[in-house]
């Protein structure tokens, strides 16, 4: 009887699995190309990379094909490949002011050096569902991108230069707030050992970078909106290419690539607390891989938030935060609930029921007497 | 034509890079050496999903050699969907046999029961843990039940229990009952039913805990002392099947699932698979031995 029941269970996995195959394919169409899935949906790609851990587009892509486009199951699918890669290597800090900025953005100043520049960038698009999508063609994409380069007078290029940051003039002027020689500034690698809180900033923002979008989203809004005081400022907002290096063996630092990553600085007033106090600015920071500006804000809303502890705003409580926002966990376990629980069930049956009874059996005893 | 080898990937024994796994040994002997003491450790994603069994499978993973034997049971059934993926996992990774049979296995894992077989001083018994803070009912700081359990401090779990006797005249926890290791550390025994708990105490077997989630592993080494949280004048009991026999095998003392047929009528049947089996074979597997369960036997003879 057992293996009987055994194998039903693993014929059932099979067969499910085979027709979750099938969904996928059944309309018989022409199956996605990687190349199409990095070029065409770049920013759910840069979402799986971040939330996977893992900085690589094509097999952010196979991942999302594999999974019918479900960015939680894709990040999912990457963070366990990543998992099997060792960790062979730490690069030297990325330095995002060698950046070749694509966007860069500030909201405290109208005009900063190097000026704003939006880059690619929906937010003052209309949402108005273009149709016209429904019929594009490749020789319309061909039509476009053969434009759009002739528009652009290559002699006319300005050279390539490097930006300094919005921070700086504040630092400059002596308006940031200094680095609090307290603050726990030790290293760890959260992909190496458990986080342990208090946790250090740099676990911290470890955290925040893989963890999930929405779930940053609904913590940062959350301390915008009502439940915090945090309405920061956008001091800087950049999006671009940044060279990755690591030092060799000899002690050589050396250029591996660049990566894509977005960056924000968010600038929030200090609280004073103290009368003597003097009044300052903090900087509450972001980076992600790839394009997403909604992550990166929002990291730094609850960087600086986290770094005011107070358990009456769910966004200032490192514990609720750094747990509640971390997609793949939260996901597994939330899913886990459809697993059977007929044992523990039983286990609560048990005692709903005898304390029904006891209920039942004092009532019983003492409704006679109020009856006299 | 020549064959794309770009993304042939070649997975490690046991699926786990060795660095990782040795990682997850020392922490699992810093368990064993401190019993009931949780011990963070990495805990890497698996291609399992969080809350399905991945601290289970990390611990079975980094102990498990070519000659294992592997059990797995969910519910106590080696039938259950996902034991039967974690065994075809574990299967696909290592090569090892495995089994159904809960006397032949060398390591077993389970979800929410312990076999009703008793344990062997070479076997190894592995837990899927989805929330290994026993405190966590009484105080959602991990900050603070970690300074808790350092000062063995454990006055507001008393008190909870106290407070559920006064509210509904028992102590109302069901599986996953708290439990006192070596005298010293609370522990959540993952959540067995009540009455598993009483075969934690003194046995022979290894007890590995790993709680993949929350990234915590915790152990009971042999012959160590388990009690169950009581007081003197409100015990710890057992779940009570009030002398209910098994439909299939007229066994009155094994923990049973209550069924449902399609007529509505409700049946029970024994709940651990393997010694479902094993009795309607007339094999007579040897039970684990504890007072309460010895109570039953003492009631019906």
């Amino acid at each position: 009887m057992g293996y009987v029941a055994v194998k039903g269970g693993s014929d059932a996995i099979h067969n499910s699995l085979e027709l979750v195959e099938f969904y996928r394919l059944k309309d018989a169409v022409q199956p996605l190309e990687i190349e199409q899935i990095k070029g065409q949906l770049r920013l759910a790609v840069d979402k799986v990379m971040g939330e996977g851990g893992l900085y690589s587009q094509e097999y952010a892509a196979i991942a999302l094909k594999q999974a019918e486009g479900e960015v939680f199951e894709a990040a999912f699918i990457i963070r366990a490949f990543r998992t099997t890669l060792q960790r062979r290597f730490y690069s030297e800090t990325i330095n995002t002011r060698d950046m070749f900025v694509k966007r860069k953005i500030s909201a405290s100043f109208r005009e900063i050096p190097g000026g704003q520049i939006l880059g690619p960038t929906r937010d003052y698009s209309q949402r108005i569902l273009d149709s016209s999508k429904a019929f594009e063609t490749i020789e319309d994409v061909k039509k476009f991108v053969e434009y759009f380069k002739l528009s652009v007078d290559e002699n006319q290029l300005q050279e390539i230069i490097q930006y300094g940051k919005v921070i700086d003039l504040l630092a400059n002027e002596g308006l940031l707030k200094p680095i609090n020689p307290k603050e726990d500034r030790k290293l760890v690698d959260i992909t190496r050992e458990a986080i342990k809180f208090p946790a250090p900033r740099s676990a911290r923002l470890q955290m925040l970078a893989r963890a999930e979008t929405g779930g940053l989203m609904a913590m940062g809004y959350s301390s915008m909106r009502g439940f915090g005081s945090v309405h920061p400022t956008v001091g800087e907002l950049r999006y671009g290419q940044v060279p990755v290096k690591l030092k060799d063996p000899s002690g050589r630092i050396r250029y591996i690539g660049k990566i894509e990553v977005t960056e924000a600085e968010m600038i929030a007033s200090t609280s004073v607390s103290k009368k003597t106090e003097i009044p300052s600015y903090t900087v509450g920071y972001g980076l992600c891989f790839g394009q997403n500006d909604t992550k990166v804000i929002c990291m730094g809303i609850l960087d600086t938030t986290m770094r005011n502890p107070d358990a009456s705003m769910p966004a200032n409580d490192q514990e609720f935060v750094l747990y509640h926002t971390e997609g793949i966990e939260s996901m597994g376990f939330t899913n886990h609930l459809k697993l059977p629980h007929y044992v523990t069930f039983q286990s609560g049956l048990k005692n709903i029921r005898e304390a029904i009874e006891r209920k039942t059996a004092t009532q019983t005893q003492t409704s006679p007497s109020k009856a006299e | 034509m020549v064959e794309n080898k770009k993304y042939v990937n070649k997975y490690n024994f046991a699926f786990i890079d060795e660095a990782t796994k040795k990682e997850i040994r020392r922490k699992l002997l810093k368990a064993i050496a401190i019993p009931g003491y949780q011990v963070p450790y990495s805990s890497p994603e698996m291609p399992i999903a969080r809350g399905w069994g991945t601290g289970g499978l990390h611990v079975t993973l980094a102990i498990i050699g070519a000659d294992d034997i592997f059990k797995i049971i969910d519910q106590g059934s080696d039938a259950s969907v996902n034991a039967c993926n974690l065994r075809n996992f574990v299967r696909d990774m290592t090569g090892v046999k495995t089994t159904f049979d809960t006397a032949e296995a060398t390591i077993i894992q389970t979800r929410h029961r312990i076999t009703e077989e008793e344990l062997q001083a070479n076997q190894i018994f592995v837990y899927q843990v989805p929330q290994p803070e026993p405190l966590r009912g009484v105080e959602r700081y991990e900050n603070k039940t970690r300074q808790m359990h350092g000062e063995a401090d454990y006055a507001k779990m008393w008190v909870s229990l106290y407070e559920q006797f006064i509210t509904h005249g028992d102590i109302m926890l069901g599986a996953g009952y708290p439990v006192k290791v070596n005298d010293r550390y609370i522990m959540a025994p993952s959540p067995i039913p009540r009455w598993d708990v009483p075969n934690l105490n003194h046995s022979k077997a290894i007890h590995l805990f790993g709680a993949g989630r929350e990234k915590r592993l915790y152990a009971v080494p042999p012959h160590t002392k388990v009690e169950a949280l009581e007081f003197e004048d409100v015990k710890f009991h057992i779940e009570n099947f009030n002398g209910t026999k098994c439909v299939k095998t007229g066994y009155h003392k094994a923990f049973l699932d209550e069924l449902y047929f399609d007529d509505g009528s409700k049946h029970f049947l024994i709940n651990d698979s393997n010694f479902l089996d094993k009795l309607s074979e007339n094999l007579q597997p040897v039970q684990h031995s504890n007072p309460y369960l010895n109570q039953i036997k003492d009631e019906k003879n």
